[in-house]
């Protein structure tokens, strides 16, 4: 698997898609990856369903419960993941929520990560203050990256402060929503990626929450190094299956 | 001192607590945890809460001795009259105190989660008389069986939102409220109970402590010691134990009884006793004891009671547990309904099914007959009445 940060480095308008493991069927999961990447997407973000996604939108829910349904789990997925290990080689990021973590045992959970070959975790709901005061020596200690997520109310100082904590990409989310968030970018939204564009991080910026289609996704890149798309595949999913995924993906990136 | 049941200044009580919540939400927990105590300390907000409490709510409410339910069981058994507050529960001590921290906020709109309807009820009716907006989430099943409370929100001009994702009850309506604040942050949202994010836990006990603060000064004019020797309430989130609970924390030599809803029994798949049956977790924002599975997938629990019917816990709670500061009971719907028919035949009160579960202990407890035991009747029955006449006909 290509290390995230050389892609980051080395490209620009990189395309993100979000997936469901286990959805919409168990074994689909590499099927998606293995697709995805014939498809070119630049990487892969890698969702474990969750009961209670606070963060998430009703396709995201009904894809996590459909998947749960299907029996989906933390060692089912980690062992869909081994399986491909040697073979894909778009870097995927593992997206979840804490209790998921802390329930499979938090060292554990973080070997199984590494041993799948993966080194990014996005957790919705794993705030500052914890990361600081425990779960950044644990990520440390396992060569773990956490992706942080700041938002059109995140003050300047906090955006700063995540920035230093920052190895892999800041997720900015591109509106005050949860994700599946509709129609175009608005005037607010780009003033919004233009003030922290202006900001000069040295961290990436991948956009996310409310990106679906060519247009929004160019927009998006015109702020950032690349952009995230979740719900909108997730429809495509739900509607077609695991065959045409390239018919999602063309029209994006051409 | 600062008692230890007080949260540190991260939210937590003990390992509990905290305020895991996804960076959207991050601003309006903090606009709250930077002026929660400032105003609850405030002299104008004491002024208008206590005000409130006295002329609209009817407090202070009485502690009253149940001579015959005293004679049944061998002790002093005093009732905590929660249920004769306005709108028939604990719940609008709460709603009373956190409408006004609205206020002194700037906030116009509010938004609540519902179980039973009772809270719903309690939100509707201060946003009601502050002329405020209020968006009720209530999941769908709960809907459908407390359709007379759903009325009575619309009644107040509370508009009521379905919950209809996950198994459609509390937890899921809670969850909706808390996705509607992250899209809407110009928001209150008025909490139930003491769960969620830091500072909400603490917060909803600081406005229920108002009941233990009461039971202090009655106690000690009608028995002439302040004290208790037990306290019993029952817990779902743990709003009206917390408050009854609150002013006697550092007192050791008060028993703290919390009473669990058992469901069909603890280990029958169906019930609701989480700190049986749960193992620490995070729910709503706060790192608690909770029911799961083995991979973190929060479970469904179950309790005739629909206020009791929560997969988790307050922190505070899961914190009494671990430190022994309480002791955790827990009686199924069956012996809640007996409860609840008991005291209704021997002292005239009907009591929520929920508070029917704090009642059920009291043929499992050695009781002595010198023992002062309060018992908080955190609320009336009526709204329970369909359930309680089926259930008399079987």
């Amino acid at each position: 698997m290509k290390a995230l940060n050389t892609l980051l480095e080395e490209k620009n308008n990189l395309l993100s898609i979000y997936f469901t493991c286990g959805f919409p069927k168990l074994e689909d999961t590499t099927t998606v990856i293995t697709e995805l990447e014939k498809s070119g997407v630049d990487f892969i973000e890698v969702g474990l369903p969750y009961s209670d996604p606070l963060a998430d939108g009703p396709t995201i829910q009904d894809s996590s419960q459909k998947a749960l349904q299907n029996g989906v789990n933390l060692d089912v997925v980690f062992e869909q993941l081994m399986t491909i290990k040697t073979t894909n080689r778009t870097p995927l990021v593992l997206m979840g929520y804490l209790n998921q973590m802390l329930k499979y045992g938090e060292d554990k959970f973080c070997q199984k990560v590494v041993e799948c070959g993966i080194e990014t975790l996005i957790i919705p709901d794993l705030p500052m203050v914890e990361y600081e005061n425990h779960y950044q020596q644990l990520f440390d200690k396992y060569g773990l990256t956490n992706v942080f997520l700041i938002t059109p109310n995140t003050e300047e100082d906090r955006i700063k402060k995540i920035d230093a904590y920052t190895k892999a990409f800041i997720y900015v989310v591109a509106s005050s929503s949860i994700t599946g968030a509709k129609g175009e970018i608005s005037k607010e939204q780009i003033a919004y990626f233009e003030r922290i564009k202006n900001m000069h991080l040295q961290s990436k910026l991948i956009v996310g929450f409310g990106i679906s289609d060519k247009t929004t996704f160019d927009t998006a890149c015109n702020y950032a190094t690349g952009a995230i798309i979740g719900s909108a595949f997730i429809r495509y999913l739900a509607a077609n299956g695991v065959s045409k995924i390239k018919d999602f993906i063309a029209p994006i990136i051409s | 001192m600062k008692s230890k049941f007080q949260p540190d200044k991260n939210g937590y009580f003990g390992q509990f607590g905290g305020a895991f919540i996804p960076e959207l939400l991050y601003p309006n927990v903090k606009e709250l945890e930077d002026n929660y105590i400032q105003i609850i300390e405030s002299e104008e907000f004491q002024k208008e809460y206590k005000s409130l409490l006295k002329d609209y709510v009817g407090r202070p409410t009485p502690l009253y001795l149940a001579k015959r339910l005293s004679q049944k069981y061998g002790a002093h058994i005093y009732l905590k009259r929660e249920d004769l507050n306005h709108t028939g529960a604990h719940k609008v001590n709460n709603t009373v105190g956190q409408i006004l921290i609205a206020k002194k906020l700037g906030k116009t709109k509010i938004i609540a989660e519902t179980g039973a309807g009772q809270h719903g009820v309690a939100t509707a009716t201060v946003c009601a008389l502050m002329g405020l907006d209020c968006t009720v989430f209530m999941g769908e099943k709960d809907i459908e069986r407390q359709a007379p409370n759903v009325a009575r929100m619309k009644m107040l001009g509370a508009k009521v939102v379905a919950a209809t994702s996950g198994s459609k009850t509390l937890k899921d309506a809670t969850n909706e409220a808390i996705r509607y604040w992250i899209q809407n942050p110009e928001t209150f949202y008025l909490i139930g109970s003491v769960v969620g994010p830091h500072p909400h836990p603490d917060m909803v006990a600081r406005l229920q402590a108002i009941i233990s603060e009461e039971m202090k000064w009655q106690l000690k004019e009608k028995t002439g010691k302040e004290n208790p020797d037990t306290i019993i309430a029952c817990v779902g989130g743990g709003s009206n134990a917390a408050g009854a609970f609150y002013h006697y924390f550092d007192d050791e030599e008060v028993e703290l009884i919390a009473v669990e809803a058992a469901g069909l029994g603890v280990s029958s798949g169906e019930s609701a006793a989480t700190s049986q049956l749960g193992e620490v977790g995070i729910i709503h924002g706060s790192k608690t004891i909770l029911m799961q599975d083995d991979y973190g997938q929060i479970v469904e629990p179950y309790s005739i009671s629909a206020g009791l019917d929560y997969p988790g816990v307050g922190p505070l709670h899961a914190y009494l547990y671990e430190s022994k500061r309480a002791k955790f009971m827990n009686a199924t719907d069956q012996e809640a309904l007996t409860a609840a028919y008991e005291l209704t035949k021997i002292e005239g009160i009907i009591p929520a099914l929920e508070t029917a579960h704090a009642l059920a202990v009291l043929p499992k407890m050695d009781l002595t007959k010198d023992q002062v035991v309060v018992i908080n009747l955190s609320g009336r029955g009526d709204k329970d009445l369909e359930i309680y006449i089926k259930h008399l006909e079987a």
